[in-house]
């Protein structure tokens, strides 16, 4: 159900987006919209992270996942169970970088053997696997279009071209991140729609960044190396952008409007649905935090007051019997018990 | 214990998912699988809102008439007061990485129990009454309205989670279920519902002391009695001090140590040990209680409970803590224990006076671990053990989650265990360490009344166990927190039937060569040493 609902909504975008630019309204699409999106996306993004950080963190909670800082002679396991903020970092990194939690993953199957029951674990890494390319070509991807909003085009940016069609095949020369993020898209997208557990917990709001990003990529893919879009135009168009002077080429078709209809809708909903992780992951207190609170002070800002039993109301409780078995005592038996009671 | 399937019967576990989605489905009330509600009296007199006689099978739990408005305040106050509450409830990606990893699922199939879905019982409300989307577009987004039903739901699912953090170790954002479990008992505990078996211990520990509500004569009773067991064993009197001021080191283990089988042999340990290495120690009535049940109510209880820690060792003049072998004790201790009641300058950064190790790792907290400390004492051959005793033990052990997953505390027991025993064998990989299984029954939820929920969320760790049982003849499971010495038995009675359940000290005393012991032909359990037996 939510499947095709999220279908049904890109679809309706991308009509959207067409029919707009066919009944003339080129210039909203092409500048009006991608203007307010970025705005919405930056301001949303800012917002999104304030609000998190204004909730404090009042207690270290990470998650250790290796041993902890101990006796001199016992290894400490730095990365998985940080003892102070270096090593912090150094998790953090290699969690945004390489997925680390995420790479540890196993599932679990429930088998039969010699008539007993095993539970066992399989390695399972390719959530991990496509998870991270598409990430990584994404970025590569984002990157490679600086090209058309720099004049001239940057280095990095002409680096990041060479060795993405490092293999030279066809002509415009393919690279490899189309190929790559398309499959991992799919997979993500499949994944949810056929193992049964994810597929129970899917929401809308799950299938629908799937399709807008397969859609984004394949009206991507069209114009590149099918639809033989006016490239030049496009660049005009997208300089135009930057220089807050926009302007429409009558060149470029109406795929170009609704690819850079779907990447606006991207960005005006990112910073208020799950793709925020991108920003979350970095505020996750139980990564990000190093396991040092028996070593140093941590204040907790919202400290509510200390109240307990204390002992002296303890002993009044207990004076008469503490006596008997011999337990000493502050104050002894005739002293009449004049301590509060605790006060709740 | 009533109505527990036997483990053919409790095996047919059905993986796949129901056809109605999780927002249409009920919860069934039905004996053997809740705990039942805190008394009025209980939740009374600890001071929690809202006591009343409820019960879990009528269809009006009695909630106070204004729940609505206390659930949603409640929630926002938390909101506002935790960042892992806000950040777990905005950044799940729904990718399903810690969907098996939960012992509850595992052994039972319940979608509702995968972690994931755990936490979207309350998401699904915190994107109702706290986001737009939410707001207007209602399930589509993933948001359901707060009905009766929902908290029925929560008090069913959030005591089905033991808080024992293996789904966060998965999770590519260290999504947290422990901690938004944590938080919906907050929440519940605000209508008033509550479960017995965690209030109770609760009432007792803030009057009493202890879990049990042991008074302090009842305590130096049973501390007495088991000095005659260890001097029958070794033919050496100890006299535990108690309650005494002046002496260096208080020391604070689990009520559960002083009163359960075998936890009892484990407390026999750290004496004999004690007394060997001639350690300036108290024990405190006051304080007879590492294991903090406020941990599984609220943060506010959690720190009163911690306070008196403190606040004994203070009254009593001593320089460090020592603490037993516990779960969630010592994850409170990591944790929170400073951030809610230090600092403590009245006390000494901790220094072993038999090795006179500084203990670096504690300079705050001032609380050493009893297996830090007698790992130290082996390293520098401070202790005199002959492993041979325990040679009738093959002994594999059982990572607490806790002690695991929130301290990353692995290497010391396995070193005290490893010099005690000869025979060790660690079960599988993916059990053990930061990847270890739940016993099934933390969090407060080691009732009899959920034993079947128990034995499910109980059946990875009693199939490691049952592994090594099979490939090793490992007939002793050894772990360092006292519900699992509690919880432990009626799973491998369940799960791998043979097996015995022990604390890491009960192997080390069995073990250590006492000066002026007569020649040791029991255990600590009165139990005859085979080939050890007397003339
Ligand atoms: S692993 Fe984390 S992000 Fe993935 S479903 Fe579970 S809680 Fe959500
Ligand atoms: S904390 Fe443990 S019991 Fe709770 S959901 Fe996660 S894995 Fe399951």
């Amino acid at each position: 159900m939510s499947f095709f609902i999220a279908f049904l909504l890109v679809l309706a975008f991308g009509s959207l987006a067409y029919l707009g630019v066919e009944s003339g309204y080129k210039l909203t699409f092409a500048a009006i919209i991608p203007y307010v999106a970025v705005g919405v996306f930056v301001f949303g993004f800012v917002y999104k992270l304030i609000d998190w950080a204004r909730s404090p963190v009042p207690f270290r909670i990470p998650t250790t996942g290796g041993q902890q800082k101990s006796l001199d002679w016992i290894q400490t396991d730095y990365l998985d169970n940080p003892p102070n903020k270096g090593w912090t970092v150094g998790r953090m990194i290699l969690e945004v970088l390489t997925f680390r939690s995420l790479f540890r993953n196993t599932s679990m199957k429930l088998r039969w053997q010699d008539g007993e029951p095993r539970v066992a674990y399989y390695s399972a890494k390719w959530l991990w696997l496509f998870g991270l390319a598409f990430h990584y070509c994404f970025l590569l991807i984002f990157i490679r279009h600086f090209r058309l909003f720099m004049e001239p085009v940057p280095i990095l940016v002409k680096g990041a071209e060479f060795m993405d069609g490092i293999l030279q095949i066809g002509a415009p020369r393919l690279y490899q991140t189309d190929l790559i993020i398309v499959g991992a898209l799919l997979f993500l997208l499949l994944r949810r729609v056929f193992d049964n557990k994810v597929r129970y917990i899917s929401l809308l709001s799950d299938y629908f960044p799937l399709f807008l990003l397969l859609s984004i990529v394949s009206t991507g893919l069209w114009m590149r190396y099918f639809g033989k879009t006016d490239i030049v135009g496009v660049k005009q168009m997208t300089m135009s952008l930057v220089q807050f002077d926009p302007v429409v080429v009558d060149s470029v078709g109406a795929i170009f409007y609704i690819h850079l209809f779907f990447v606006s809708i991207l960005l005006m909903y990112f910073p208020f649905s799950k793709l925020m992780h991108m920003g979350g992951v970095f505020l996750s207190p139980t990564r990000n935090a190093p396991n040092d609170t028996r070593m140093n002070h941590h204040v907790n800002p919202w400290n509510p007051p200390k109240k307990f039993h204390t002992y002296e109301a303890y002993e009044d409780d207990f004076r008469e019997v503490m006596v008997e078995a011999g337990l000493p005592v502050e104050k002894q038996l005739e002293e009449t018990p004049e301590t509060e009671a605790e006060a709740e | 214990m009533a109505n527990v399937p036997t483990p053919e019967e409790l095996l047919n576990i059905d993986y796949s998912m129901p056809q109605q989605g999780w927002m249409d489905r009920k919860p069934v009330f039905e004996d053997g699988n809740f705990c039942y509600p805190a008394k009025p009296e209980i939740i009374e007199e600890i001071g929690f809102p809202n006591p009343r006689v409820w019960s879990p099978k009528d269809d009006d739990w009695k909630l106070p008439e204004n729940w609505m408005e206390i659930l949603h305040d409640g929630m926002k106050d938390r909101l506002s007061r935790y960042r892992s509450f806000k950040l777990f409830m905005d950044i799940c990606v729904r990718c399903g990485a810690c969907a098996d990893k939960c012992h509850f699922f595992i052994g039972g199939g319940d979608p509702k129990n995968m972690p994931v879905l755990r936490a979207e019982l309350l998401r699904s409300i915190y994107r109702k009454e706290f986001t737009t989307a939410g707001k207007i577009l209602g399930k589509l987004a993933g948001a359901r309205p707060l009905t009766q039903d929902v908290v029925k739901e929560w008090f069913y699912y959030f005591y089905q989670c033991t808080e024992c953090r293996r789904c966060s170790l998965y999770c590519p954002y260290g999504i947290d279920t422990a901690e938004v479990t944590m938080m919906a008992r907050e929440l519940l505990h605000l209508l008033g519902i509550g479960i017995n078996w965690i209030m109770e211990p609760v009432r007792n520990c803030n009057r009493m002391g202890n879990h049990l509500g042991i008074q302090p004569h009842a305590f130096k009773d049973i501390v007495d009695f088991l000095c005659e067991d260890i001097e029958e064993v070794t033919g050496i009197k100890i006299d535990p001090p108690m309650n005494e001021k002046g002496h260096e080191v208080i020391f604070i283990t689990p009520s559960g140590d002083v009163f359960a089988d075998p936890g009892v042999y484990t407390f026999m340990g750290y004496l004999m040990l004690f007394h060997e290495i001639g350690l300036d120690y108290t024990l405190s009535t006051y304080a007879s209680e590492g294991g903090n049940f406020g941990l599984f109510t609220s943060h506010e209880m959690m720190k009163k409970l911690n306070a008196k820690m403190y606040a004994e060792a203070e009254r009593l003049g001593s320089k460090w803590i020592l603490g037993g072998e516990c779960g969630h004790m010592w994850r409170v201790i990591n944790q929170y224990m400073d951030t809610h009641n230090g600092p403590a300058p009245f006390l000494e950064v901790p220094k072993s006076p038999i090795t006179g190790t500084v203990f670096e790792n504690a300079r705050q907290t001032k609380m050493v671990h009893i297996c830090e400390f007698t790992a130290d004492l082996m390293k520098h051959n401070k202790i005199r053990l002959d492993p041979s005793r325990n040679d009738h033990l093959r002994v594999t052990f059982h990572d607490s989650c806790n002690p695991a997953r929130g301290m990353g505390f692995f290497e010391e027991p396995r070193y005290v265990i490893k010099q005690a025993v000869r025979n060790f064998f660690e079960m599988p990989p993916s059990t053990i360490r930061e990847q270890t299984y739940c016993c099934g029954g933390g969090s407060g939820l080691n009732t009899d009344e959920i034993m079947e929920i128990r034995m499910r969320g109980g059946l990875p760790r009693g199939n490691a166990l049952r592994h090594v049982q099979r490939e090793h003849d490992v007939n002793m499971m050894s772990c360092i927190c006292a519900i699992d010495r509690a919880t432990l038995i009626p799973l491998a009675d369940y799960w791998a039937p043979g097996v015995g359940i022990s604390g890491v000290h009960e192997l080390v005393a069995n073990a250590l060569i006492m000066k002026g012991e007569k020649k040791r032909t029991m255990d600590l359990r009165l139990e005859e040493l085979p080939g050890m037996e007397g003339e």
